[in-house]
């Protein structure tokens, strides 16, 4: 696997060579630099840490943090990820140069948050007639049975908190790459609002 | 927002430049089997809209006594030229005020000449 953690910049539209429009998502992703190595002795699984956004005041730098920042060499970083990266060692820099043009990747990061919303948001239920009188509009409706099972089953859809969380788009593809910006384009939209810190993975 | 405008940079294309209220020839790229031939679209530019490689500009014509308008991707490669053929002096950006007008009054003044940089 390669991994490398970006920034979302915004969307755009861009030309392919034969003349289609595709809309590309704009990703500042790395370099990132490998902050630490775990190994299989040492903490049970391997993988390769490695962090970005580069913290400039070393006062916001928390002291733990300063401390494993300073063992490992490098310099600290706001965003640290664990990738199963296993040709890497502490202080090597992981650029866009290692996708390519026309690679699937997947891409997770933190959603746009959408506050308290109801079921017909949330859930995509139907929701009643708007007129005529109804005034059933966006309620729920029933949320179970009487006598069995008695209860609300469980992940019954309800309101409640929306976005914020967590979201992996997968089978995304790689439309160009920029070395020299450091500039990764996606095809399609990636979770988030500008200026999300969003991981990017491709297999094998 | 700078980063997204030098990325854009990369895929647009020297283009004539061309104002709202010019008179345009576009020879778009039609594929017609396995052959390709140009096709042009003759008429008045009555909006511009977008910035970047989402630019687009709107051309109105009179076919056959019925208004056509198109919307053209200003940056699309299916565009191979765009031939300045009259610049006009209009007071809009927006000349929508043309489709509910007929004959000569659709007219819009020429620029002058050395106007035209």
């Amino acid at each position: 696997m390669i991994g490398i953690l970006g920034k979302k910049l915004g969307m755009t539209q861009i030309f392919t060579e034969d003349g289609k429009m595709v809309p590309v998502t704009v990703v500042e992703a790395g370099p990132c630099c490998v902050v630490q190595v775990k190994t299989l002795e040492r903490d049970g699984y391997e993988a390769t840490k490695i962090g970005f956004a580069e913290i400039k005041k070393l006062k916001n730098v928390s002291k733990p943090m300063s401390g494993s920042f300073k063992k490992a060499g490098v310099k600290p970083y706001r965003v640290l990820r664990e990738f199963p990266m296993g040709d890497l060692k502490v202080g090597d820099i992981v650029t866009v140069e290692r996708f390519s043009k026309g690679d699937s990747i997947s891409v997770a990061g933190t959603s746009k948050g959408k506050g308290f919303q109801g079921v017909m948001k949330r859930h995509n239920y139907a929701g009643g007639p708007g007129s005529h009188g109804s005034m059933f509009n966006r309620a729920p409706g029933s949320i179970g049975a009487s006598s069995f099972p008695s209860r609300v089953w469980k992940n019954k859809g309800m309101p409640g908190h929306m976005g914020s969380e967590i979201v992996t788009v997968a089978n995304l593809k790689i439309v160009d790459v920029k070395p020299e910006q450091n500039i990764l384009m996606i095809k399609g939209a990636v979770p988030g609002s500008v200026g999300t810190y969003i991981e990017i993975r491709k297999e094998g | 927002m700078n980063l997204i405008n030098a990325v854009e940079q990369g895929y647009m294309k020297e283009m004539s430049a061309f104002n709202v209220g010019d008179t345009v020839k576009v020879s778009v790229k039609v594929v017609e089997g396995d052959k390709e031939r140009l096709q042009p679209f003759e008429g008045v530019v009555i909006a511009r809209r977008g910035s970047g490689t989402r630019e687009t500009f709107m051309v109105r014509k009179i076919s056959f006594g019925v208004g056509v308008e198109r919307i053209f991707p200003l940056y699309s490669p299916s565009i191979e030229k765009i031939e300045v053929i009259k610049h006009g002096s209009v007071r809009r950006a927006k000349l929508y005020y043309l489709r509910g007008k007929k004959g000569k009054a659709t007219k819009i003044k020429e620029r002058g000449r050395e106007l035209i940089k």
